[in-house]
């Protein structure tokens, strides 16, 4: 085995690509949640957003309207999820889980002429100069513009959660909906848009999976991912900057294994490609000290 | 305007009748579906749901009813039991495999003996604990740590099939194989084969556990404390507080039975109409049965008819994709959107739709 062929410079940028489809999930569902509501069906809002923003794309050879495609049909299947939770009051864990496997079905089924095929893939912004620095320009100024796009959102995330009257409202409703209903405030609304939002989130990660980070369609592609976003949330604690810790730190294991693999190490092939579920695991037995929104996964009925 | 009203006691009738009405649906939107991509609707409907069961080569596909209902029932019980407390396990898929990999290993252990009534009793033993010890791991990790038991249970899907290839392309693959992976063919050795109890029904040992489950599902959790406890947790936690119930334990009661019974319909597979273990051994039964566990209402006579029924979609599924040309993955969508409008038409159970204005008192 060789470790000198793995070149750190290279590592790091590319575990940006492997976080980035998580970090958009994961971005997602914080909002989602910190609104009160608990939406298990990433995985399968991920899927579908892969397998459209792939469709789009093919169809009319635009990457970045393959992102909108993606976020659409993210967005579109978590309306779903909102109505069966929000107003017909199903169980949230079971109706996310019909989302996931509903989501694999269709994404199989979109996808059937798809596979194979190529899709336009973005290609990395250049900066000229900035772009041919040693060490920081492959990292921070040669990246695609959705890595870029990722980390403005996460910024404005917490912007808007921190400091904008709407974020508070958000906040409200997830901590405690029956006090922000008296308050006036239009609890389910509030949480219809902050799932789609989600689901949008979701679509536009399994989209930068499917168009730029493999950049092909095949079924159940997501493997995994948006469940790992999931997890990642909790060990964010709610919090979105540090959601940006877990999610690179999640693609370094996912990024480094890969690059073992390459490179010839002796540990079963298998081992290293459990390591990223392994990781995640062992992230969540090690935080899961965060205190979750205080109406998280209940049930709003205006019973007055 | 059209309002929600909440029933002060659930309604026994919709109860029943949600599931009714929400395969009614599905048949209608699946109707729907199949006509969008080009078949007749009646037709593929007709294939799904009337032709295994009365249709031409009805003697062929009745048999695979119980062999596909069977895990499916096996696990979709163990995962009611923690469902009806609130116990999310949703690993059951990484549990089957673990069953599989430890029960065919101790089978393979034996080869080349045919000492059946020795093996075999050992094998479901081994099957069982397999399971029961992967489930643990979440079960383990939340009771001590806090951890979230749907997500660990659900990582730990993607190890097992890791590990599933391991063993196929390594420790269990057959040394008589040619190379090719896959462990030794463990049907069609005496020692090691899961036999249909009735020649021709279908019926092997897995499915006749699955039943005998079903009933001693049914008794635990309507004339047993430990039942009684399940469902007071679930219903209120701090009541169950009060009666006395130790959380932890009933979290690792519920992981570990449900574990526990996945990994021995892993087993039944492995050592019946799989055959073998092999890379693509695992075919999503384990999510299926969450599937049937909500469909049969999480109450384990309910599951055994919603477990036929999920296996009519499974082998009604075969047929209309080998006559119709209908893909595998509308079926797949199809039991997806089963289980969605019988969440949405549940509302019914537990509120009444009232159409006009509230009164101002």
């Amino acid at each position: 085995m060789d470790l000198s062929a793995i070149n750190p410079v290279v590592l790091v940028a590319s575990l940006m690509v492997a976080a980035t489809p998580i970090l958009l999930a994961a971005v997602g569902e914080l909002v989602v949640e910190r609104a009160g509501v608990l939406n298990l069906g990433v995985e399968g809002m991920m899927i579908t957003g892969a397998v459209c923003g792939f469709i789009v794309a093919v169809t009319t050879g635009s990457p970045l309207l393959g992102f909108v495609g993606a976020a659409l049909g993210g967005a579109l299947l978590s309306v779903l999820f909102g109505v069966l939770t929000q107003f017909l009051l199903s169980n949230q864990v079971a109706t996310g889980l019909a989302l996931t496997l509903f989501g694999l079905g269709l994404s199989a089924l979109l996808g059937q002429g798809y596979v194979g095929v190529k899709s336009p893939t973005l290609s990395p912004v250049d900066l000229g100069p900035l772009s041919d620095l040693p060490v920081v320009g492959p990292i921070l100024f040669a990246q695609d513009i959705i890595v870029y796009a990722s980390l403005l959102l996460v910024a404005g995330v917490w912007a808007f959660l921190k400091f904008s009257r709407f974020g508070l409202i958000l906040r409200a409703v997830g901590e405690n909906h029956d006090a922000a209903h008296a308050l006036g405030y239009h609890v389910i609304r509030v949480r219809m848009l902050a799932i789609m939002f989600g689901g949008a989130c979701a679509g536009l990660g399994g989209g930068y999976l499917s168009l730029v980070r493999v950049p092909q369609w095949t079924e159940g592609m997501t493997a995994g991912a948006g469940w790992i976003a999931l997890a990642i949330v909790v060990f964010a604690s709610w919090r979105p900057w540090r959601l940006v810790l877990g999610a690179y730190l999640f693609g370094g294991v996912a990024v480094l294994q890969l690059n073992l693999q390459a490179a010839g190490i002796k540990v079963p092939v298998e081992i290293l490609s459990m390591s990223p579920y392994l990781a995640t695991i062992l992230v969540l037995v090690i935080i899961s000290v965060g205190r979750a929104p205080g109406s998280l996964g209940k049930p709003f009925h205006a019973s007055g | 305007m059209i309002r929600l009203e909440k029933r002060p006691q659930p309604s026994g009738i919709w109860n029943a009748a949600a599931p009714v009405l929400a395969v009614l649906l599905t048949m209608v939107f699946g109707g729907l579906l199949f006509a969008a991509l080009g078949n007749d609707p009646v037709e593929a409907i007709r294939t799904i749901f009337w032709d295994p069961l009365f249709g031409q080569f009805a003697s062929f596909s009745r048999p695979q009813l119980l062999v596909k209902g069977g895990p499916l029932i096996l696990i979709a019980v163990g995962l009611a039991l923690g469902f009806r407390a609130g116990i999310w396990n949703i690993g059951a898929e990484g549990q089957y495999i673990l069953g599989a990999i430890c029960g065919a290993a101790v089978g393979l252990a034996f080869y080349p003996s045919e000492a059946w009534w020795l093996i075999y009793p050992l094998m479901i033993v081994a099957g069982a604990l397999g399971g029961f010890l992967w489930a643990m791991i979440p079960g383990l990790l939340k009771v001590r740590f806090g951890t979230n038991e749907i997500l660990v249970s659900l990582m730990l899907v993607y190890v097992a099939e890791q590990l599933l290839a391991s063993m196929a392309l390594g420790a269990l693959r057959n040394p008589e194989g040619m190379g090719f992976p896959g462990s030794r063919n463990l049907a069609q050795h005496a020692g090691t084969a899961n036999p249909e109890v009735i020649a021709g029904t279908g019926m092997h040992l897995g499915v006749a556990t699955a039943f005998i489950v079903v009933i001693l599902g049914y008794i635990l959790l309507s004339r047993h404390l430990l039942g009684f406890h399940i469902r007071l947790t679930g219903e209120s936690p701090r009541a169950a507080a009060f009666a006395g119930v130790n959380p932890g334990r009933l979290i690792l009661i519920c992981l570990g039975v449900s574990g526990a019974l996945a990994g021995m319909a892993g087993l039944f597979e492995v050592t019946g109409p799989a055959a073998q273990i092999s890379i693509d051994f695992n075919v999503g039964y384990g999510f299926t049965a969450i599937i049937v566990a909500f469909l049969g209402r999480l109450n384990p006579i309910g599951i055994l008819l919603a477990g036929l029924l999920m296996a009519l979609t499974y082998v009604g599924g075969e047929v209309a994709s080998l006559m119709l040309g209908l893909p595998a993955a509308a079926i797949q969508l199809f039991q997806g959107m089963l289980l969605f409008f019988l969440l949405a038409v549940d509302v019914l159970t537990n509120y009444r739709i009232r159409i006009g204005r509230r009164e101002v008192v």
